[in-house]
């Protein structure tokens, strides 16, 4: 202990100024102007709602990703003190002055700068020499690509960032042999971390995620074999390892929505899509209309049932004084009776009355029964006092279920049959008695055992296309759509039906406090996200995932309202050639080897041999993980999915032509000479190009059409011209 | 001490006739230890288990052989006799066409008639049916319109026998391949016992469809290949070549059959590799030697299938050579082979005119003639103006009449021809409405205008103009038919007539979407050709320049295939299953029947059979992963057990990797899918659970001291066997036809099996 306070106090630092320098370029080539343009950039357009939202704290549902992405602009903009009341509508439109726009593109900017010392430090885990660091670092440094999507409110910078930063620490922790010091440890939880973060941003930080598993699970393989570790350490380590990778990720993926859900309180334009319950824990909307409704349901109950699906739309049961068609288009015959449907729009006929079969007043005893599971009722149509009826006549647009009506006597002997049982199916979870929002109940026809549904299609003119509802035999035992959930709910008072009618228009009162567990919006909200169907919207800069790898497309992200100049989305073309040349090389180098060591013959000592494997799985695997899965997906993309995959792609540059320098042409002076001069001419280009591209990138200085014109490299680039 | 034990240790594998003693491998090298002597001296011998570790030592190698191969012959027998009498038991009930019979059945007949038609899967499996058929003597007549149809008269047992033959064959299959694999009779028994008591493979067997013959397909493919892998030691041999070649033979016709049968082709795909990559890993063997095993393989698993399957398709154009109903789906050139056709030896005036009557057909394959009807679009759609689509089928609402700007009337003498850049109006004949686009979206592909038919009797207005444009032609060009691809640029708005391929929803009677794209680039959605072309005013001159050649067609009807195949799409609102339902066994298909007075049979299957399997799936996981653990712990194992996870690893590798190949992929299909797609993995699921539960059985005795454990394994065996022949004899009416009341109905025979509520019986 004495020795270490021992004089005099020497700090040692060691700096390594390559890599103070890349940074700082990095800072500076992210971000100087960052707040120009002035104006709304591509998907800004997209993030920016949300991110207002946020502000206003109303809750919404994005299928694009999880959260965090979302929270992280969100934080950039409540550091600028902007206050959500911008309407992001259109790419193009100004910032008024009262937005800081520096501060909504800080953070993806910052994340984008930090990635070129991150490619640096990862080179150097990779165990390959400075010199490599420095070329992967000036290769990301200089594209133009990852420039713009960084300078903007866009979120793949920092999905980049926090998939380079998992690596980056993971391999950190695997080369600080021994495993268990506390810094090693620190490193994994910190690799656990952003593979959290990553996973939290985007869905396809997954994929980055499940390549980080396989290399640390190939890597415990070995461990495992190791057989002068002990039975007891082996296991140790084994736990620590997925306690750090698998537990602490998953831990703060939920713990995004955690907060998301915690921040998110008020009511807003999607709380549509989710269930009642779920809108009633927001202030506001449902919970505001609901608020004070009596919990149970009772006999002479004024209700609207609200169907559980919200395919197509969420809707109410509802009725209306008009009949069903004596014939239908196709000829086949109906009731005539009164139509029942289901309408997604609140309304007063979307009232119900429950009723005792055995009696015939309408109001709520004092104190009130409740209806419960296996009970019979009757349900009157609130307006109308028409009883829930259903027989065994077709449906009008499902021929094969019975169709569902509001019972007219047309003395046709066709006799009312308007008794319905109540089954609460999540009875388990709730209670037997019938509760409002939170019991979710089938209305089982006693006469057919038909259950009351919801068919999903709209009914035609006639039924003023509105939804079509039946009753269908129990076949289909799990389907959500026979599932129907009280929304609105007061105890009916009046007698007359005069008096009833201004009753169902008068809104509804009294409070109760209901509350919804974490864990049930969490996987509701996560259900809805991974389920709401996106319309599928051809887009104008739109493309399929081959065109990336030869860049045939780019995006145009903005152009100023007056002049030529113009932001676009296009990468260094020399430097994505590299990429792709060293990809193919890598493969190749990688099957010859692979080939003559399996005949016995080793090009390359062992060492080196594993090394050359651990950039393949990193780099190869991260370009193939980031890449392959969009060729299954049905999804619109566009080049700027390609970027996390470049970037592995110019990791693994640098470090194959250190590999080919210093193990494949040891002995051959002259292709060295030339492979260094070509490496130096190749970089030249690199950053000539880069230079070249600038005015695209920057949006300044604006260039004449002219010269716009020579910057078409490619026939299939779309490049604007302003027509003067 | 490995190396002077290498001839008995290995006599188990010695069996399969090996040559030389191989490389001993790491795991080998363990002592040979003589508790597992005794224990096996034990077992021997006994009862149908035929322990293959019986003999020890090279005099008994040839007793060994003796004793296993009699017992497996008679088992083999046994496993034959019950499968063809489970499958062709009932072959003829219930008389009337079940489920996909009105497809399957259908284009069997379409064979015996030599009438053209389109299916998403290849033919071989449908020709092979029209074959039996034609073999059993059905004439091809029966027009198998919808499930329910009585046959009557029509002999309609020689084709469901024949697909009963080919499912027959199925759990002798897997008996051998679990056998070769795992090398224990009770292993190979367990494995065709679940198969020929599932119910579910009784049904699908049973009837005119393609599974029974693809599944034929799949396991031969399998098993030649398993066989193929035990004749590693006797390289270039006849069996050698003999089992090679069945193989490639065996894929071409899974594949023939269904495009599933890519899923063992990539089985068999990865298990060559792997083959070949342990030659090249043998040092004794030249490089020379290598690369003829390559080329051997090459020529049996790529050439051979390729031209096989490439000569199927080659029999099924020159056999179906009339016109029928898949003309529509193909292109104009396509359709003049066929006889019948009107394109077939065609004649009409080769040029297009002002007052032409054409159909126009979309360039884009399987694209559909532009198409009009008595239709208005729905309300919220667009203007409610009357609908325009693209339809596969020819029909006459495919007609429309070239206009000129103005006039209506056909001037006299000689019409004169449209040229590009002429402007003329396309009025539908039937209807009388001109082509029509505005600026209101298109009703699926929201970023294009909507195109209706607008106006009567060809008054109309400005938006009714069209400009044509030959592709690659300059000013002034005629336009030809059949041959010009032409774009329709529309006036007013500057965009261009699109076939986006998007099928409408039930207003649109699901014919293909058209609309007016603003996107000006050429692809083959925007361009279209004149086929039909009749003009009286016009001297008809032969076209037969059309002919395409063998690769084009071949070409092409991939293309329509692939098509139509992801254009199945779900339905809205109809329930429809998912991958995970399978394994479960949660709903099953009705194949005949709805109501009690019906004689039902319903697609399940047996559910002790699929929940065994489903549990072997994890048991096998888990023994694999205790199993390598231990070895990569270094834990000094027995010889048998080391035998053991020989088997898991390998044997049970192989059948794992081929149920995950045959289910996975279905994750991210977005066609529609059933529940029948399951069959081929449930194969693989069945084969490895003998293998899993046989080897569970065997090591009783890390539990249990010898005579126990003996107990234990026979105990274990009979209650399997007893529990699989128990639940069959509950749930065969599913097969053999039920009637009565529905199973969810009191009275109902069924009443207490109904152990799920998704079950529909």
């Amino acid at each position: 202990m004495l020795e270490m306070l021992q004089l005099p106090l020497v700090v040692t630092a060691q700096v390594d100024l390559l890599l103070v320098l890349v940074s700082l370029l990095a800072f500076w080539t992210r971000l100087s102007h960052l707040n120009y343009p002035n104006a709304v950039v591509f998907d800004e357009v997209y993030y920016g709602q949300f991110v207002s939202l946020y502000m206003k704290r109303v809750f919404f549902i994005d299928d694009s990703g999880p959260p965090l992405g979302h929270m992280i602009l969100a934080s950039g903009a409540y550091l600028g003190g902007f206050d959500g009341n911008f309407v992001w509508n259109r790419i193009g439109a100004e910032y008024p002055s009262t937005v800081n726009v520096w501060s909504l593109r800080l953070l993806p900017a910052l994340c984008g700068a930090l990635c070129v010392p991150l490619v640096y430090l990862l080179t150097l885990e990779l165990k390959f020499s400075h010199l490599s660091a420095l070329g992967a670092a000036v290769l990301l440094l200089l594209e133009n690509s990852l420039i713009v999507q960084s300078r903007f409110m866009l979120l793949e910078s920092v999905l980049i960032f926090f998939v380079l930063l998992a690596f980056f620490s993971y391999l950190r922790f695997h080369n600080s042999t021994p495993h268990r010091t506390l810094q090693g440890t620190c490193w994994l939880i910190l690799s656990g971390v952003s593979c959290g973060a990553a996973v939290g941003v985007k869905y396809m930080g997954l994929f980055s995620y499940l390549l980080l598993l396989v290399v640390a699970s190939l890597h415990t393989w070995k461990l495992i074999g190791d057989k002068t570790i002990s039975h007891v350490i082996s296991c140790h380590l084994y736990v620590h390892r997925v306690l750090c990778l698998v537990v602490v990720p998953v831990l703060l993926y939920v713990f995004w929505f955690y907060v998301h859900l915690s921040f998110l309180n008020r009511s807003g334009p999607h709380d549509q899509l989710m269930s009642s319950a779920f809108q009633a824990s927001l202030q506001g909307g449902l919970s505001r209309i609901t608020r004070g409704q009596p919990l149970e349901v009772a006999y002479g109950s004024q209700v609207t049932l609200r169907s559980s699906v919200s395919q197509p739309i969420p809707c109410w049961l509802h009725s209306h004084k008009v009949n069903y068609p004596i014939r239908y288009d196709n000829g086949r015959g109906s009731s005539h009776q009164q139509q029942v449907t289901c309408y997604p729009f609140k309304d007063v006929n979307n009232w119900w009355i429950i009723k005792d079969p055995g009696r015939q007043q309408l109001v709520v005893d004092t104190p009130p029964r409740p209806v419960r599971h296996g009970d019979v009722i009757q349900l009157v149509h609130g307006m109308t006092s028409r009883f829930l009826n259903s027989h065994d006549v077709a449906a009008p647009m499902s021929p094969h279920t019975q169709e569902v009506s509001g019972y007219i006597d047309f003395n046709v002997s066709m006799p009312a049959q308007n008794l319905w049982r109540v089954d609460i199916s999540n009875r388990e979870a709730e209670s037997e008695v019938w509760k409002t929002i939170l019991s979710e109940v089938r209305l089982i026809h006693v006469n057919t055992s038909a259950v009351l549904k919801l068919s999903g299609v709209s009914l035609p003119d006639w039924g003023f296309r509105q939804l079509e509802v039946v009753a269908d035999k129990l076949f289909k035992a799990h389907s959500s759509s026979l599932e129907w959930t009280v929304e609105e709910h007061r105890y009916g008072t009046s007698q007359e039906q005069k008096e009833r009618e201004a009753e169902l228009h008068s809104p509804t009162h009294i409070d109760v406090d209901r509350k919804i567990s974490f864990w049930a919006k969490f996987v509701e909200l996560q259900w809805k996200m991974l389920t709401v169907k996106q319309e599928e919207s051809e887009h104008k800069y739109s493309s399929s995932p081959l065109e990336w790898i030869t860049m045939e497309t780019n995006i145009a992200y903005w152009l100023h309202s007056s002049t030529n100049a113009q932001i676009h989305l296009i990468g260094n073309p020399v430097s994505w050639g590299v990429a792709n040349l060293s990809l193919l090389a890598y493969q190749l180098l990688a099957v010859v080897y692979l080939l003559r060591r399996r005949r016995g013959l080793k090009d390359v000592p062992d060492g080196v041999w594993d090394q050359f494997v651990c950039l393949g799985c990193v780099c190869v695997g991260g370009w193939l993980v980031n890449f392959v899965p969009f060729l299954l997906m049905d999804k619109t993309l566009f080049l700027y999915h390609y970027l996390p995959a470049l970037c592995y792609l110019y990791l693994l540059s640098p470090a194959l032509l250190e590999h080919a320098h210093t193990h494949l042409l040891r002995y051959a002076h002259q292709p060295l000479r030339a492979l260094c001069v070509g490496a130096l001419a190749v970089l030249l280009s690199i950053f000539l190009t880069y230079r070249t591209f600038c005015p695209l990138t920057y949006g300044s200085p604006e260039l004449s059409a002219h010269q716009l014109q020579g910057l078409k490299w490619r026939d299939t680039w779309d490049i604007l011209y302003r027509r003067r | 001490m490995a190396k002077a034990e290498c001839t008995p240790k290995w006599n188990t594998l010695a069996l399969r006739n090996r040559k030389t003693c191989p490389t001993p491998e790491k795991s080998f090298q363990t002592t040979f230890t003589p508790v597992s002597k005794d224990k096996n001296s034990q077992t021997a011998g006994h009862l149908a288990g035929g322990d293959t570790q019986s003999s020890n030592g090279p005099s008994g190698q040839f007793l060994a052989r003796e004793s296993i191969e009699s017992p497996s012959k008679v088992l083999l027998m046994l496993v034959a006799g019950l499968s063809f009498s489970t499958r062709l038991y009932m072959i003829t009930e219930p008389p009337h066409v079940c489920w996909d019979e009105t497809h399957f059945g259908k284009m069997g007949s379409y064979y015996i008639n030599r009438t053209f038609f389109f299916d998403v899967h290849p033919p071989l499996g449908k020709m092979l049916i029209g074959l039996a058929g034609y073999m059993s003597g059905y004439d091809g007549t029966f027009p198998f319109i919808k499930p329910g149809d009585k046959y009557e008269n029509q002999n309609y047992w020689g084709m469901r026998g024949f697909c009963a033959t080919l499912g027959s064959f199925l759990p002798i299959f897997a008996y051998l391949i679990v056998l070769e694999l795992s090398n224990s009779c009770t292993a190979a028994i367990i494995a065709a016992t679940l198969l020929i008591f599932d119910t579910g493979c009784i049904t699908i067997s049973q009837y005119i469809l393609l599974d029974p013959i693809l599944m034929f397909f799949i396991m031969a493919a399998v098993l030649s290949m398993v066989k193929f892998n035990q004749q590693r030691y006797r390289s270039f041999s006849a069996s050698w070549w003999l089992w090679l070649v069945l193989t490639g033979i065996n894929l071409a016709g899974a594949l023939g059959v269904k495009f599933v049968g890519l899923f063992v082709i990539i089985l068999v795909g990865l298990n060559t590799i792997w083959d070949l990559w342990r030659l090249l890993g043998d040092m004794s063997l030249s490089l020379v030697d290598i690369a003829k095993h390559f080329l051997a393989r090459a020529f049996a698993l790529i050439l051979l299938p390729v031209i096989l399957y490439v000569t199927i398709f080659a029999v099924h154009f020159v056999v179906l050579n009339k016109s029928g109903p898949g003309d529509g789906f193909f292109s104009s050139a396509f359709q003049s082979r066929l006889i019948g056709n009107n394109l077939h030896n065609a004649s009409m005036p080769e040029y297009l005119a002002f007052g032409s009557t054409v159909t126009i057909k979309n360039l884009r394959i399987a694209g559909g003639y532009l198409h009009s009807h008595w239709h208005l679009y729905p309300e919220g759609v667009g203007a409610r103006q009357q609908q325009v689509t693209a339809y596969l089928h020819k029909d006459y609402n495919n007609l429309w009449v070239v206009h000129r700007q103005q006039d209506n009337n056909s001037q006299s003498g000689n019409p004169d021809l449209v040229r590009h850049g002429d402007i003329v109006r396309l009025e539908h004949k039937e209807t009388t409405r001109n082509l029509h686009s505005h600026l209101h979206e298109a009703p699926l592909t929201k970023k294009h205008f909507q195109v209706t038919g607008y106006g009567i009797n060809g008054t109309g207005d400005a938006n009714d103009l069209w400009q044509v444009e030959v592709c690659g032609g300059r000013k002034g060009d005629p336009v030809k038919v059949l041959r010009s691809k032409v774009r329709f640029l529309h006036r007013a708005t500057g965009c261009v007539l699109y076939s986006s391929g998007k099928t409408l929803p039930k207003w649109g009677w699901e014919q293909i979407e058209v609309t007016c794209s603003p996107y000006l680039k050429e692809t083959p959605s925007s361009q279209w050709n004149i086929e039909d072309h009749i003009n009286p005013k016009l001297p008809n001159i032969s076209l037969s320049v059309l002919k395409p050649n063998f690769l084009e067609i071949l070409l092409e009807s991939h293309i329509v295939m692939f098509r139509g195949n992801s254009g199945l799409k779900p339905k809205d609102n109809e329930m429809n299953s998912k991958p995970w339902h399978w394994p479960i066994n949660y709903q099953g298909l009705r194949f005949s029947g709805v109501n009690a007075t019906e004689y039902r049979v319903y697609l399940l299957g047996n559910p002790v059979v699929w929940w065994i399997n489903l549990a072997s799936l994890g048991l096998y996981l888990t023994m694999v992963a205790v199993a390598s653990i231990a070895t990569q712990r270094g834990f000094s194992l027995g010889q048998q057990r080391i035998e053991h996870s020989l088997v898991l690893v390998r044997g049970g590798g192989l059948l794992m990797l081929g149920w995950l190949l045959h289910y996975a992929p279905f994750f991210t299909m977005g066609r529609i899918l059933y529940f029948h797609h399951y069959f081929p993995a449930m194969l693989f699921s069945s084969m490895l659970t003998g293998l899993t539960l046989d080897i569970l059985f065997r090591s009783a005795d890390l539990l249990l001291h010898p005579p126990y454990s003996y107990w234990f394994q026979r105990a274990g065996q009979l209650l399997l066997l007893f529990s699989i022949l128990y639940s069959f004899y509950l749930f065969h009416p599913l097969s053999y036809g039920m009637t009565g009341p529905l199973a969810h109905e009191p009275g109902s025979a069924m009443a207490d099996l109904k152990w799920m509520d998704s079950w529909e019986f």
